[in-house]
């Protein structure tokens, strides 16, 4: 049941065809299960790779192994923030249905990327720093990351209208990602404990091969698991919806 | 393997918390097909068909 969205420009209907909820259930139930394989199978590779292939560090022996779910966490914990600022961006221009949903749904995922950010974070500083924290600029930013998450997990649930939650939550979304640079170029801004990026658009990469390439089969294994989460979350979310409207409609129905 | 304990409690939350989400996320949904089939006609109507 696709609906004709009359008077906006090519890419606005374009947007809306692909916001079909019918639409999103058919693609989305085609995609999941072989998206789904991929991640199991790319994300096991990577850490297998990581855990038992790959060598030790020179200074840091064999704590260097937790690189392999560090950084693909810290690398999810911004690109699902991003995730969610698009979203945003598309709920509040374009009034995309499913947009909402979608940020409703990668928030806690988001949210528990970070926390897993910050936890290998922490048992990687111990034995390395000697601290299991410091209040250095990288750390704090993702800490206030994390903090943006779960403050757009309360605010979409905090309205009886689920409509201005959205609202408040995609302005939230958007005021936050003004976070997202200050992580990135945090260690190159301030002299902090973290250590600068290994991996950069601009220069050939400071690690091994041995070590860089389970490093990236992970970084895409957990980022593909990232996108089944999100998928999967939002096709159940769709069809939750679709229950309360058939609900209301009814007791509307009782009622008159 | 130096340093056992922290590599093993990092792995098994990079594995673990993935993991709650994914089998929250069939639970949601295999609750929520089997509630729309209940109550959707349309379902209703392509059960009769």
């Amino acid at each position: 049941m696709d609906t004709e969205i009359v008077g906006q420009s090519p890419r606005g209907r374009s947007l809306h065809r692909f916001a079909n909820p019918g639409r999103f259930l058919r693609l989305s139930g085609a995609v999941l299960p072989w998206l789904s394989v991929g991640a199991l199978i790319t994300v096991s590779f990577g850490l297998g790779w990581g855990l038992f292939f790959s060598p030790a560090d020179y200074q840091q022996g064999d704590a260097v192994r937790i690189i392999y779910v560090h950084v693909p966490a810290a690398w999810l914990a911004s690109a699902g923030y991003l995730s969610l600022a698009i979203c945003s961006v598309l709920s509040l221009v374009w009034r995309h249905p499913l947009a909402d949903l979608a940020a409703m749904e990668i928030g806690p995922v988001g949210a528990g990327f970070t926390a897993v950010c910050l936890a290998t974070g922490s048992l990687w500083g111990k034995p390395m720093w000697g601290a299991w924290w410091v209040w250095d600029a990288r750390l704090t930013s993702v800490l206030v990351l994390f903090f943006l998450y779960l403050g757009h997990i309360a605010l979409v649930r905090a309205f009886d209208d689920p409509t201005r939650g959205h609202r408040a939550g995609a302005i939230l979304a958007l005021v936050g990602a003004v976070n997202l640079p200050i992580i990135k170029f945090s260690v190159d801004w301030w002299n902090t404990l973290h250590q600068p990026a290994s991996i950069n658009f601009t220069s050939a990469p400071s690690m091994a091969p041995s070590m860089l390439w389970p490093l990236l089969i992970s970084a895409v294994g957990f980022t593909l698991v990232f996108a089944a989460i999100v998928v999967a979350r939002t096709r159940a979310a769709v069809m939750e919806r679709r229950i309360r409207g058939l609900l209301m409609a009814r007791a509307a129905q009782a009622e008159a | 393997m130096t340093h056992l304990p922290f590599i093993a409690i990092a792995y098994v939350l990079g594995i673990g918390v993935p993991l709650c989400f994914a089998i929250d996320a069939l639970r949601r949904t295999r609750a929520a097909t089997r509630r729309l089939a209940a109550i959707d006609p349309r379902a209703e109507r392509r059960g009769r068909g």
